[in-house]
């Protein structure tokens, strides 16, 4: 399994997901400067990790969406490579447009800093498997930019085809029918706010993340 | 010469910038404020050589998130100093 973790200016979850990535699967990750613009060859899977990429300028991920290597981020996923972006990632693939929508500020305006109640709402994905449907689980969640939205259409269709893949248990931030991490049509592009790269050890609070880096992985 | 790009939330879109603004409004006794949307000014100094059409590209692909933004271009006309 060859991983990747992307890295911006301002990136700060980057070292989390190259530990969570070698945890799990025993092999350190490439580290790719976003100025770099092509991957390695031979990638398994692409992480856009969480941080303020660009002190969060314009929008939340609008620069780094626009970097040298997103165009080999995107010729990646067509070709079917799995990308997994938590958080500022999450905000950087809708701004890519590789996932709908978009994440606006929180309703209440506040940063939200605290572990976050979700349920799995899809098990059947490559990034899900090892989890059990109707399981509650507590994931660690911080961010501003956290309210996802999109129209009503693309809400209907994303959850007629299953892509909604968390959902928030309460309303933290806003989010549209409380989405907290959705996949493309193909099944190969997460996004997500909640960090499962931060409660992958116990002694961190949890270990509720470690499926999803075992579904990738495993 | 010289551009101004007005970006603005799509209608319907939460603004909780804007309630925060109308709040506070508020609470400094400022009355018969109905609504408060907050949204941003872009402003840039191009070559005459630049088009509207380029313009918009620009504000396609990068300046407004055209998902839960709408955006306006003023083109200050040099001759007059007016913006039109």
């Amino acid at each position: 399994m060859q991983s990747a973790v992307i890295v911006f200016p301002g990136s700060n979850c980057d070292r989390d997901m190259a530990v969570a990535l070698e945890t799990v699967s025993g092999n350190k990750p490439h580290m790719v400067w976003h100025g770099d613009s092509e991957l390695p060859s031979g990638l398994d899977l692409i992480t856009i990790p969480g941080g303020f990429s660009y002190g969060d300028y314009l929008r939340s991920g609008a620069m780094a969406s626009r970097s040298n290597i997103i165009n080999s981020v995107v010729e990646a996923a067509q070709r079917g490579v799995k990308i997994l972006g938590v958080c500022n990632g999450f905000q950087i693939l809708t701004e890519i447009g590789l996932l709908p929508g978009a994440l606006m500020r929180n309703s209440n305006i506040n940063f939200i800093c605290r572990d976050a109640e979700l349920d799995v709402s899809n098990c059947n994905t490559i990034f899900t498997s090892r989890y059990t449907q109707n399981t509650p689980i507590s994931v660690p969640v911080a961010h501003h930019d956290g309210n996802f939205f999109a129209d009503a259409n693309t809400l209907d269709e994303l959850e007629s085809r299953n892509q909604v893949v968390f959902r928030y248990r309460n309303d933290i931030n806003g989010s549209s029918r409380n989405i907290a991490g959705i996949i493309n049509e193909a099944g190969n592009v997460l996004g997500m706010m909640p960090h499962p790269e931060r409660a992958i050890d116990g002694k961190h609070g949890g270990t509720d993340g470690l499926p999803l880096f075992e579904s990738l992985l495993g | 010469m010289k551009v101004r790009i007005f970006v603005t939330l799509k209608d319907g879109v939460l603004d909780p910038q804007g309630k925060a603004i109308h709040h506070a409004l508020e609470s400094l006794d400022f009355s018969g404020v109905n609504d408060v949307r907050a949204g941003k000014l872009i402003e840039l100094d191009v070559d005459a050589s630049v088009s509207r059409a380029d313009i918009e590209k620009m504000c396609d692909k990068l300046l407004a998130n055209t998902v839960i933004e709408n955006y306006e271009i003023e083109i200050a006309d040099a001759a007059q100093g007016t913006m039109g």
